[in-house]
């Protein structure tokens, strides 16, 4: 919503500054967004006069002018046709900054001729479009700057335009007058009332309205007449001003002043032309599949329910949204219907949103015009158009009334005060209230407040206690501490999730990966390799294509990232991510996730020789760090057959169980690596933070450790076994040998193939016994070593290596 | 017995000039072996007088003892210096690179979410979560925006796609955390505190708005909690959060969900382009906030008439970009390596009130 100063003084009898006016205007809720004061713009520009006009050597349009200035006579080339001795003109000198044609003016040569600065048209400076000649004043002194004329002489021209942001409940705030109503009830001066004459009508209107019996909760009030014999050419310099400060384009006297209606009263007024409409006008629910050529030229067809003014031909007008072209008044308009009608909010809402028009009628009656204006608007809009362009008025045809608004509801002045935490005496409150239109009864703490017409979204008690807190002022709130629910130490509020999600975060952090923030949407193709990129997760709207399935993991997105970083030439990378990823459409239908992703070398080349790829033992130690910081237990088993995007050979899934994973390690696959553009190959890790089981002691006892003081034994032995007998069968059978005794099996050696002979591939481990009670005898390790042999051979076939 | 003295001088003498240990051994055989020159002299006690003998004995345990001290002083010291010698050999370019170690980084958004965190449990806030696809009565109506409210348009709200036959209106992925004050109050009633952090999504990308982006919800209700309140609950936190003493600006506005309302700024000030919280005459919105509203109560299944409290939500890229200067909120999801070690933290720096954040 935009506005003028003067526009403002016209509804608001005030002497507060510009800045006073803004400063209360954000602070009752009316948010100053921009104050565009054009006279700062102008602010270098001065008068000059011109001595003398001689054609330009070179040039037959141009003309070499001498002109006195206040720092001497210069000599300005110009090209106007109006440019002659004697007249008074405006200067911009060299330095000066042009707005409308967005340039500084230098010193020059034109054709040959030097030129120190220049003399401006009206459109030059953003006056208007008027740009056939230089401005002549028809007064000033030679040094006077140009805003002081302007103010002088044409303050319109100078007027600071305020542009506010209206929060949808503030209807009555769309018109300048309603806003002056909020400032007056502010204290900022006196709002100076809109008294409306009726015009009396000297004929019945040659075009009757009505509206469908149907259609009247949608459209309960239709009112129009007509004006016959108007003289429809440019309104009046005031008006275009005025207009074109707050950015309309001036059209016509009929066209602005249903732009003025509109923003001087938030009365949205639509025009006809009389001697193109065919019989009388009708307001109608459409049946679907009308079609009309609206003003802003584009054809729009008709949804069930939307709407309707038609005449005899058919559509003619989308009710409380746009005209149409057909009917609509051009220069040549003598004859004219205004109409004023009052359209439901939400239906309005509907037939913009369906028809995806944004018009200044829509942004309004969707909001809530005053049911009760319909009328009063037409005749104040009757007046002004006779004013402005003759004519002659019918009497009203009307259809329909205004809609019922009166209601009351009460206060409590306490409750009032307890809610936002300040004293507002009850007299404040009743003294606010009515200055905003309200009427306030009642002799105890509970007030009975009747709302006016134009504060349709008063809809409760809550509404009436935050008119009454703006009044007050919030910024004058003071702060009250807010006593703590309980005394003491506060209480942890982390939910074991909670801290387990922070517990993986900060690991994978420590365990040297850098943390993204990845989009949660990615493009269908990756969420398709990634078991996603189906229509439940689908958006409907996305932002871009590139953006439109819900991530079914953390991978894709961190690959993207991993290629964009390639891209840059960061090679070596360590990425990891903790958040959602969806298995659906529905809400809750995510879970947690965390995933890092290595790709490259283990770090820089460096003089020892230190850099060696990152491989699938990298990850692996890694996601049992994390997991084991999340409190997963020590043991677990290693599974294959994770997802397709797991290089088949090179992945571990970490279960509990055959059924619950809670990690997948391993090598990613080569043509998810492809498709996705990254330079592999790239390890990876996903862990599921809530697969973990809660540990059952509630507990923080960790009970005593047991520290046997005896000598640890080690001894190693080397099994041949065939090539796919997995490590970890040996390591189990080995430490199943005497569970008692044996502390640890470490793996410490594989060697594959060579002499042991195809297919077959030699495991050395490291077991470790600690005796409890004596040390051991030789002959009792010698024991222990034979029942491991047994027992591994037995598991897994292996044979000591000779 | 003669010639002890003429002995020692020679056997220290001799000592004093072995230069290495092997020679060291073979005096200390010569001396004091078996057949050493100074055990025969010990074999000739035996024949001595007792008189003799007592003369004798102790001078010759005298130079015994000598010698060997001698000689182990003189093991010690070419101990000492062969092993100098070694060191000296043993020189390295100790400017070479450290053995690289990676070093890994929180997010901001991360990092700045804990603080918020740290701040808010300290006056009693727990953390409560909510889906990120959210049912339009959640997101919307339960929050008092109706289907027609000009605030839905506003929005720039991301819808899922529906199936042909499903009929239910759209989840859409939720537009703020508000939803989550809603499913909190049906699940725990009044009266709570809680602040719910998390992804929120808006169909709009430009230099400063990015189609996901990161809120803080904030709830507190019970019997008298005001916007009084609310005021002190802010300026606490960003006194603490941005380590200076923060003056906040409330100014009426509307919400849906919230009457009476308030936009909030904070006090700063702006040098060569550049915002400084706490100080100076200029004030920075940061976040929308009310006095809950009676309709988004009862959506709670709070009685409105038996409690009260305040709401309000807060970007936390935002107040991440404010704190730590970060100037570009796109670069947030772009995962440049660069940027994530510039703006990152470590992973110790856990943020506390004892600590600060």
């Amino acid at each position: 919503m935009k506005f003028t100063l003067s526009w403002l003084k016209d509804h608001l009898e005030t002497d507060a500054s510009l800045e006073e006016i803004t400063e209360t205007l954000t602070d009752i809720g009316l948010e100053v967004e921009e104050v565009e004061d054009r006279a700062s713009r102008l602010a270098e520009f001065t008068l000059g006069k011109v001595v003398s006009a001689d054609p330009h050597p070179d040039a037959d349009r141009l003309r070499v002018c001498q002109v006195e200035t206040d720092e001497g006579v210069k000599q300005i080339i110009c090209g106007a046709p109006n440019a002659r001795a004697g007249i008074t003109v405006v200067i911009a000198k060299p330095g000066v900054y042009v707005p409308g044609i967005d340039t500084t003016i230098g010193v020059g040569k034109i054709r040959g001729v030097e030129s120190f600065g220049m003399m401006a048209s009206e459109r030059e400076l953003e006056l208007s479009d008027e740009h056939t000649g230089i401005i002549e004043l028809p007064s000033g002194e030679v040094g006077d700057r140009f805003i002081d004329w302007l103010a002088a002489n044409d303050p319109s021209k100078v007027d600071p335009a305020i542009e506010i942001a209206i929060t949808p409940n503030r209807q009555d705030a769309l018109g300048v007058h309603g806003i002056a109503r909020d400032l007056a009830a502010r204290g900022l001066g006196t709002l100076k009332p809109y008294e409306v004459k009726p015009v009396a009508g000297g004929f019945p209107s040659p075009i009757g309205v009505s509206i469908d019996a149907d259609t009247l909760n949608d459209c309960p009030h239709f009112a129009g007449r007509v004006i016959r014999g108007v003289k429809n050419g440019p309104s009046p310099d005031w008006m275009q001003d005025r207009l074109r400060a707050i950015g309309l384009r001036p059209i016509s006297a009929l066209v602005d002043v249903t732009n003025y209606f509109t923003h001087d009263l938030n009365r949205p007024l639509h025009v006809f032309d009389v001697d193109k409409v065919k019989g009388d006008l009708r307001v109608h629910r459409a049946k679907g599949g009308e079609t009309l050529m609206a003003l802003d030229d584009k054809e729009y067809t008709f949804l069930p329910e939307q709407l309707v003014i038609s005449d005899d031909h058919g559509a003619e007008s989308i009710g409380g949204v746009m005209g149409g072209a057909e009917t609509g008044c051009t220069a040549e308009t003598v004859n004219v219907f205004v109409e004023s009608a009052w359209w439901d909010t939400i239906r309005t809402a509907y037939t913009g949103r369906d028809l995806k028009i944004n018009s200044d009628a829509r942004y309004r009656f969707e909001r809530g015009v005053d049911p009760e204006f319909t009328r009063p608007g037409l005749e104040a809009a009757t007046k002004m158009i006779l004013e402005l362009c003759g004519g002659e008025a019918s009497e009203i045809a009307e259809a329909g009334a205004p809609i019922e608004t009166a209601r009351s509801y009460p206060l409590d002045t306490k409750r009032v005060q307890s809610l936002v935490g300040m004293t507002i005496p009850k007299a404040d409150q009743i003294a606010s209230l009515t200055a905003l239109g309200f009427s306030a009864t009642g002799t105890g703490d509970v007030l009975e407040v009747w709302v006016p017409s134009w504060r349709l979204d008063i809809q409760g008690e809550a509404d009436l206690v935050e008119e009454v807190a703006r009044m007050a002022s919030l910024t004058k709130l003071e702060p009250q501490p807010m006593r703590r629910a309980k005394p003491g130490v506060p209480e942890p509020v982390l939910t074991p999730m909670q801290l387990r999600e922070r517990t993986a975060r900060r690991t994978m952090a420590a365990l040297g990966y850098n943390e993204c923030v990845t989009y949660s949407f990615i493009d269908r193709d990756s969420a398709a390799l990634f078991g996603g990129g189906d229509d439940g997760s689908m958006l409907d709207n996305p932002i871009s294509s590139e953006m439109n399935h819900m991530r079914p993991a953390l991978l894709p997105g961190l690959l993207q990232a991993a290629a964009r970083n390639q891209a840059r030439g960061r090679m070596d990378l360590a990425l990891f991510e903790i958040g959602a990823a969806f298995h659906g459409g529905e809400p809750g239908e995510q879970h947690l996730l965390a995933t890092g992703l290595l790709i490259g070398g283990s770090g820089p080349r460096d003089p020892y020789g230190a850099r060696r790829p990152v491989d699938v033992y990298d990850v692996k130690a890694d996601a049992e760090a994390v997991l084991a910081a999340m409190g997963a237990p020590a043991k677990v088993q290693i599974l294959r057959g994770a997802r397709e995007w797991w290089h088949p050979g090179r992945h571990g899934m970490i279960c509990l169980g055959p059924t619950k994973v809670l990690g997948v390690f391993g090598e990613i696959h080569p043509k998810i690596l492809a498709a996705m553009d990254v330079k592999g190959p790239a390890m990876g890790f996903t862990l599921w933070p809530e697969e973990i089981p809660m540990p059952r002691s509630k507990g923080a006892s960790r009970g005593a450790v047991e520290i046997a003081d005896l000598q640890a034994v080690e001894r190693d032995f080397a099994f041949v076994v065939d090539a796919d007998v997995e490590a970890l069968n040996l390591v189990n059978a080995a430490a199943g040998a005497d569970k008692a005794l044996i502390e640890e099996v470490r793996v410490f050696d594989e060697f594959i193939g060579g002499s042991l002979g195809e297919g077959k591939k030699s495991i050395a481990l490291t077991v470790r016994m600690q005796p409890t009670d004596k040390t051991l005898t030789e002959d009792e390790i010698e024991a222990v070593g034979a029942k491991i042999v047994e027992k591994v051979g037995k598991v897994t076939g292996g044979v000591l290596r000779g | 017995m003669d010639g002890l003295d003429a002995l020692k001088s020679e056997w220290l003498g001799r000592i004093g000039t072995a230069d290495d240990e092997a020679a060291l051994e073979e005096m200390r055989v010569a001396a004091l072996g078996k057949k050493g020159e100074i055990s025969l002299k010990m074999r000739e006690l035996g024949k001595m007088t007792p008189e003799e003998r007592q003369v004798a004995g102790p001078a010759l345990n005298a130079l015994k003892d000598e010698v060997n001290a001698a000689i182990a002083a003189k093991k010690a010291g070419l101990a000492d210096a062969a092993l100098d010698e070694r060191l000296k050999a043993e020189w390295l370019d100790v400017t070479l690179p450290a053995r690289h170690r990676r070093a890994g980084t929180i997010h901001p958004v991360s990092q700045v979410t804990e603080e918020v965190i740290a701040l808010f449990a300290d006056m009693g806030f727990s953390v409560a979560e909510g889906p990120q696809i959210e049912t339009d009565w959640y997101n919307f109506d339960a929050l008092n925006i109706p289907g027609h409210h000009p605030a839905r348009a506003e929005m720039d709200t991301f819808y899922m796609h529906r199936k042909e036959g499903d009929n239910r209106p759209p989840h859409v992925l939720r537009t703020h955390t508000s939803p989550v004050q809603i499913r909190h109050m049906q699940a725990h009633g009044a009266p709570c505190r809680v602040i719910a952090p998390g992804r929120v999504y808006r169909a709009d990308y430009d230099q400063t708005h990015t189609p996901m982006f990161h809120q803080v919800e904030g709830l507190a209700i019970d019997r008298d909690i005001s916007m009084a309140n609310l005021k002190w609950v802010l300026e606490e936190f960003f006194t603490a959060y941005f380590g200076t003493k923060v003056k906040t600006r409330f100014r009426a506005s509307h919400f849906p969900f919230t009457e009476p309302s308030a936009e909030v700024d904070i006090q700063c000030a702006w040098e060569g382009g550049t915002v400084k919280v706490g100080e100076g005459e200029d004030w920075l919105e940061v976040l929308g906030s009310g006095m809950v509203h009676p309709h988004v109560l009862r959506a709670g299944e709070i009685d409105p008439d038996e409690w009260q409290g305040f709401a309000f939500g807060m970007g936390i890229d935002r107040i991440a970009m404010l704190k730590y200067g970060i100037p570009d909120l796109r670069a947030f999801f772009d995962s440049d390596l660069r940027w994530l070690r510039h703006y990152g933290f470590s992973a110790l720096e856990v943020p506390t009130v004892h600590g600060g954040v």
